[in-house]
Order: C-alpha cells, then sequence, then structure tokens
C-alpha cells in the first residue's frame, strides 16, 4: 500500500510541482484521472441541459403536492389557485376550475342506442372541445367504430373511415370510458393515481400520475390516453369552465380519460357528448333513480355491454331498437 | 472460497471501532482498482462513457419534450424501453443458474466463479430501473412509487410486486457480494451464517422477479397476446439460457484479460443447462403457437400478425423471424457433443441464444401485446432514434457498472491485493 501511506498534502503547497514523482498524489496518471473526470462530469452536464429548460415548466410546489384525496379544503383552494394562475401564464387563458364532489345516491350510466347511431362522430368532435384536448393530435376520449353488418366482432370494426355517413351496409358503435364496476385500470395502477368515485367514475389524479402507462395497457376499451407532449390550445378555444378530476388542461407526461364530464353532470347537466349528438342515440343518467330515462332502457331493450366475458362489468350500456 | 482458503485466517472477531477503520480503506481500495487499469480497460470505459452521455442527452430531450418525441402511440403504449426492461429482469434472474450449482450441488469450479454471476445480476437490475425511469412520463414525480411517503398500491398492483422484487434481489445481491469481498479484502474466511442464509434466500428470489414480470403482463384480460399462463415459465426457461449464454462469453473474456482462474468445470455446467432450458423453450414456443394457430379467432390475430403481417403491415416480422431462426440454430449447435471443447461453435451458439432472446423477449412480446389494439385498430410501432439512444446509453451505463464491479472484484476475489497484500496490487 506504498501510495496509501503518502498523506495527501494540504491545500495551497504547490507540492505538485516538487512532488511529482511516480508515486506522489500528483503525479501525472492522478492528473490525467482527474481531467479525464473533471471532462466527464462536464459532458455529463452539458448533456443533461435540457432538463434545466424542463424544469422551468414545473414547481416546487407541484413537486410536493401530495395526493388529491389527502388534500383538505385549504390546500386543495391553494392548489386551484396556483393551477389557475399557471393556465393564466401557459396559455393566457382565464380559466375557473372547480371540484365537485359526487352527489349522494347517484351512479352515472350510460347507454347507446346502435340501431339510430350514424357514426357522424360529433360527439368525438364534442368532447374533443369540452375537454381541452391537445389541438394537433386531435385527440378524444371518443371512438367510433364503423362496424359490418352481420358482426359483432371488433376485428371487422374500422375507426379510421372517411366518407359520407351513414352507409347502408354498416353500423357504428361509439367506444369511450365504460366506468367499469371493476376496472382493471385502477387495480394496476402503483401508485394509486386513479380510483373509482363514489358515483361511478373512474378518474386520474394529473399531479400524482406517474406517466407509467400501466393503465393504458390494462384497459380493454383503449379508454385512456396519455399526454404525449404539452396540450397546445389557442387560447379562444380553451373552455374555461373546468374540472380539478376532469376537463383542466392535463399536464405533459400524465394520464387522461372520460369522466363522464363530471364537471357537467355532477351540477344536474349532461355530457357534451350526449349534447352534440343529432339522432339522440345516447341516454345518460343516474342507475340509482328507478324513473330514470337510462333505467327504462336497461328494463325495456335489448342491452348489452362489450367484452362481457372479461369481468369488468361496465356501467356503459349499448342496445338496438326492435 | 478459492484454492489459497489455507492463506486466510479463520474466526477472527473484529469490535466495530475495527470496521470503521478498515471499511473506508476497502472502499479506497475499490476506488483504486476501478480507476486504473489497461490501455484496453481506459479504451473501452471511455467508449462506454461517450454512449452513454448520448443517452443521458437523448433522455434529457425525452422529458423536456414529452414522449412525443418517442414512436409511442396510445395504441403502443409501451415500446423498446418496458422490451429491454423485461430482458433484463431475465438477464438479471439468469445468473441464479451460477449459484445454484455452487451452493446446491457445491460445484468446486462454480463456487470460484459464481461472483460474476452475483455482479451480473446486480448490473442488470441496476439497467432494469433505469429503463423504468426512462419510460415515465414524469419521472420528477418518482418519489410517489415509495411506500410510506408516496402511495403504494400494494398488494393489488402488480408493479408494486416488481418494485418490490426488483430492488429487494439488488440488496441481497449486494450484501452477498460486498461481504464475500470485503472479508477477502481483510484475508478472513467469511462467516456462512453471515451470506450462506442470503444466498438461498436469493435462489427462490431470483425466480420470483422474473415470475412477477411476467405477472405484470399475463395478468391483463384485455391482452390476449399475454393472456397466457404459459408466459412466466417462458419467462423463466429464457432467462435461463440468456443468462448462461452471457457468462461463458464474460468468462471467457475474464480469462484472456485477467489472472483470474476460471475452471472449465463453470462454462461446462452453463453449456449443460443452456442445452435443456434451450429445448425446453422451444417445446413451450411450439406448444404455444400450436394453440394459438389451431385454435384461430381473434385470440390468435396478434400471433398472426408478429409472424405473418397483416394486410401489409409487418414492421415486426423481420425481428421475429430472425429471433426464432436464432434459437432454433443455437439449439441445433449445443447438440454438437463436447461443445465445451469446441469454443467457436459455443460462442456462436452463445451470441444466437443472447440475441434471440433479446427480440423474443422485447420486440417479440412486449409490442405485438398492443397490435392490434384492443378495438382492433392496426398501428404498427418502430422504435425512434430518441429511443435508440437512450436504450443504447442504458446499456452502456450497465456495462460500465459490470465492468467496475468485475474490475474491483476479481483481484480482490484472486487474492492479489487485499488489506493483507503489501504493495502487491499489479
Amino acid at each position: 500500500m506504498s501510495e496509501e501511506k503518502k498523506e495527501p498534502c494540504g491545500s495551497n503547497c504547490g507540492c505538485h510541482g516538487s512532488n511529482a514523482g511516480k508515486e506522489g498524489m500528483f503525479n501525472r496518471r492522478n492528473l490525467l484521472k482527474g481531467a479525464g473526470a473533471t471532462l466527464g462530469v462536464a459532458a455529463f452536464a452539458k448533456a443533461m441541459a435540457p432538463l434545466t429548460e424542463w424544469k422551468e415548466t414545473t414547481s416546487v410546489d407541484e413537486f410536493l403536492q401530495t395526493h388529491y384525496r389527502e388534500l383538505d379544503k385549504e390546500q386543495l383552494a391553494e392548489v386551484i389557485a396556483r393551477l389557475e394562475k399557471e393556465t393564466r401564464e401557459n396559455y393566457d387563458a382565464e380559466v375557473s376550475i372547480s371540484d365537485i364532489k359526487p352527489q349522494k345516491g347517484v351512479k352515472f350510466g350510460y347507454a347507446l342506442n346502435l340501431s339510430i347511431c350514424v357514426g357522424c362522430r360529433r360527439c368525438a368532435k364534442a368532447c374533443h372541445e369540452e375537454n381541452n384536448h391537445d389541438r394537433a393530435s386531435g385527440n378524444s376520449y371518443i371512438r367510433v367504430l364503423e362496424m359490418s353488418k352481420g358482426s359483432m366482432d371488433m376485428e371487422h370494426g374500422n375507426a379510421d373511415y372517411n366518407h359520407p355517413v351513414p352507409r347502408d351496409d354498416k353500423f357504428y358503435m361509439p367506444v369511450q370510458c365504460q366506468q367499469c364496476e371493476n376496472p382493471p385500470c385502477v387495480d394496476v395502477c402503483p401508485v394509486e393515481a386513479t380510483w373509482k368515485e363514489n358515483d361511478g367514475i373512474v378518474v386520474v389524479d394529473y399531479n400524482w400520475c406517474i406517466g407509467c402507462r400501466y393503465c393504458e395497457a390494462a384497459c380493454p376499451y383503449h379508454a385512456r390516453r396519455f399526454n404525449w407532449t404539452k396540450p397546445e390550445i389557442p387560447k379562444e378555444e380553451i373552455n374555461p369552465e373546468q374540472g380539478y378530476l376532469s376537463n383542466r388542461i392535463r399536464p405533459q407526461g400524465v394520464m387522461e380519460k372520460c369522466t363522464f364530464c363530471l364537471h357537467r353532470t355532477r351540477k344536474g347537466k349532461l355530457p357534451a357528448c350526449l349534447e352534440a349528438c343529432p339522432t339522440g342515440a345516447r341516454v345518460f343518467g343516474n342507475l340509482l333513480d328507478p324513473k330514470s330515462e337510462i333505467r327504462t332502457v336497461l328494463a325495456n331493450k335489448r342491452v348489452f355491454v362489450l367484452k362481457e366475458e372479461l369481468g369488468t362489468k361496465p356501467n356503459f350500456f349499448y342496445f338496438f331498437d326492435e | 472460497m478459492s484454492a489459497d482458503n489455507a492463506t486466510l485466517t479463520e474466526n477472527v472477531q473484529h469490535d466495530a471501532r475495527f470496521h470503521v477503520n478498515s471499511y473506508p480503506k476497502f472502499l479506497r481500495l475499490a476506488l483504486r482498482l476501478c480507476t486504473s487499469g489497461s490501455w484496453t480497460f481506459y479504451a473501452w470505459m471511455i467508449f462506454l462513457t461517450c454512449v452513454a452521455l448520448v443517452g443521458a442527452n437523448a433522455w434529457a430531450i425525452q422529458v423536456r419534450d414529452g414522449m412525443i418525441t418517442t414512436s409511442m402511440t396510445d395504441h403502443v403504449s409501451w415500446g423498446l424501453y418496458i422490451a429491454n426492461f423485461t430482458f433484463l429482469v431475465g438477464l438479471a434472474a439468469g445468473g441464479v443458474m451460477m449459484v445454484i450449482p455452487a451452493y446446491i450441488y457445491k460445484d468446486k469450479d462454480m463456487h470460484d466463479t459464481v461472483i460474476i454471476g452475483e455482479l451480473l445480476a446486480i448490473a442488470s437490475i441496476a439497467m432494469c430501473l433505469m429503463f423504468v425511469i426512462a419510460d415515465l412520463g414524469r419521472p420528477d414525480r418518482f418519489w410517489h412509487m415509495l411506500p410510506v411517503v408516496g402511495k403504494f398500491n400494494f398488494p393489488i398492483s402488480m408493479l408494486t410486486w416488481d418494485v418490490i422484487v426488483l430492488n429487494g434481489y439488488m440488496l441481497l445481491n449486494l450484501h452477498i457480494c460486498g461481504y464475500l469481498l470485503y472479508k477477502r479484502f481483510l484475508g478472513e474466511v467469511p462467516n456462512p451464517k453471515w451470506y450462506v442464509p442470503f444466498v438461498f434466500i436469493s435462489i427462490a428470489w431470483a425466480i420470483s422477479i422474473h415470475t412477477v414480470t411476467a405477472f405484470l403482463y399475463c395478468g391483463l384480460g384485455g391482452r390476449p397476446f399475454w393472456n397466457t399462463a404459459l408466459l412466466a415459465p417462458r419467462f423463466l426457461t429464457t432467462a435461463f439460457c440468456a443468462g448462461p449464454a452471457f457468462i461463458i462469453i464474460v468468462l471467457q473474456i475474464i480469462r484472456r484479460m485477467t489472472s483470474m482462474k476460471i475452471g472449465s468445470g463453470s462454462i461446462r455446467t452453463l453449456t449443460s443447462i443452456m442445452r435443456i432450458t434451450i429445448l425446453i423453450n422451444l417445446v413451450m414456443l411450439a406448444s404455444e403457437l400450436f394453440t394459438e394457430f389451431y385454435t384461430g379467432g381473434s385470440h390468435a390475430t396478434a400471433a398472426k400478425y408478429l409472424y405473418f403481417g397483416h394486410h401489409g403491415l409487418n414492421a415486426l416480422q423481420p425481428w421475429i423471424w430472425v429471433s426464432t431462426i436464432s434459437v432454433v440454430v443455437a439449439a441445433i449447435l449445443l447438440m454438437r457433443p463436447k461443445i465445451h471443447e469446441h469454443m467457436r461453435t459455443l460462442d456462436v451458439a452463445c451470441v444466437l441464444i443472447f440475441v434471440g432472446i433479446w427480440i423474443e423477449k422485447g420486440m417479440g412480446l412486449i409490442i405485438p401485446g398492443f397490435i392490434p389494439s384492443t378495438l382492433h385498430e392496426w398501428v404498427e410501432y418502430i422504435p425512434s432514434a430518441i429511443e435508440w439512444k437512450v436504450s443504447a446509453g442504458i446499456w452502456a451505463a450497465g456495462l460500465m457498472i459490470y465492468t467496475l464491479l468485475l474490475k474491483v472484484a476479481i483481484p480482490i476475489f484472486t487474492g492479489q491485493t487485499g488489506a493483507s497484500s503489501k504493495g502487491t496490487h499489479r
């Protein structure tokens, strides 16, 4: 251990002039190593430099923010104020973000009449606008499948049709989040960033999601979307009435999904996709209310759910007229 | 531990103060060992550093601009990162194929070289963790996944199980290797009480890491391609091919570059293991393909696309055929009698297995799980430049870790240097 015995000389002694022997602390080899290490660290800092630009889009408060369900009233109010301020700074838009809680005795259900849906995709467009989706990607929580008559198999469906609708040999099947009773996406989330609310809506805490996309792999209905980049929306197109758990502008790198427009429906309004539907194919309501329209449909129509064999128990139903 | 056990002292008791003094010395020696070497070593490390830096830069850009810089989409939402992750869990588990012969069957040659497999497990898990972080949309929120401070969805989410088993496996191996090396550094015989129980735990644990990783996928009812009970057993058998294949190559490099004695027994044992596991893997593959193609229907759609394409979409076809042919050819090569005496044939077989399984566990398994999508839409996936750079960077960083670990471990383990040897580091 000959090298180890040499005490490292103190500072400022200038020993690397006199003591630059082969055994010394400051021999050529060690100096080279030091230079190499310095160079390496500098190169690493340079390589990671894009992170400093990214850091400007986030904040310490954001980083330390706790899970939605652990925020008390004041904390939530602070968070909402911060988010509104950030929207002002980043999008130059005045918005108000609300947090309406589920109502007692309400469980939302949705039904869709496949006999009269014409596949116009106005529901998908309304969703795109209502929920402040990124404009460039044309994202929407609804995908409309053009299906061949004579088969219920999605293998014979096509979501990318581009011709006048409806076609005589086709029927149309819009698919969005099924708000499953037994949602696989909630089970797989490693950080409990997504859960089922008391009124049956599966929501995401956009400020808690880590973006692993396991839920996207688990969902059998292609209901979940990822924010591959920061959503870009012109300020005049931003929907200013926003919900914390629904249509507020999502951050980059997190999951999002259909919430049955809970910022509307929890106030007694109808989902945007239903209001946009020109044929009246969509029926929305409270499953716990025996007099609701949706209960009438469930009791009187031939109703089915998608992929029933998976045991997810959707709260989204499809039916045909006689 | 090795042939010169006679020079080691036994049953020495030390107080805490002794360790406070000698452990920093051990660390200092480790630092010196891993920063000095031949020109080949420096050239290798500089090369790896450059690749790792390219990867780091690509990752920083990905975090800044979002994962739109990757080729992943809402249809194919996992790609090259998770593919590599899956393979590397197998590589980490594959190291156990040295531990079992060494500790259960008391194979002497294997016992002398087993640390090479244990260190591989450490480096592989480090790579796994890096690949998971590279795949996160919000790496800054990584702490949400920590138990206590974050929200840990245990035991429902299989991903939390994976976090536990992977980190646990890393800690087990760090402890075993660290303890053995420190004892060798002190020139003492390791106390079996302090490492043998952990070795046996690590054997069971190695099985668990790849089983749990398979459960991540096969538990998803909405993905018929993954939803098969054969997934976990296949993960294990492929791990027990790819792991030994990689280690056989490493053992030969070590034999050439260092003075460590690599008994021919180690390579022979690993070869025998590979000979069997690769055949079991092929049997399972045949069984799986039969079930898919003979039954047909929607369950077979992804497999049909993978092997034969779908109406002109065939991005995965070249991958899977390279993989299948590699594995079949390797299996035939391994049947050569006394193959461990024909090193060139063995090396070719090892490389084929490594490449074949890397594709099979990655591009051939993760990607077709998403094609067609759950609504039967057809969107293909070809990794972007950023994804290739980040992946290469992580591999370089992992090889760097493995090289440094070996660089420290081999001289200490062979008794070339340590607290008791006076200035003998060469």
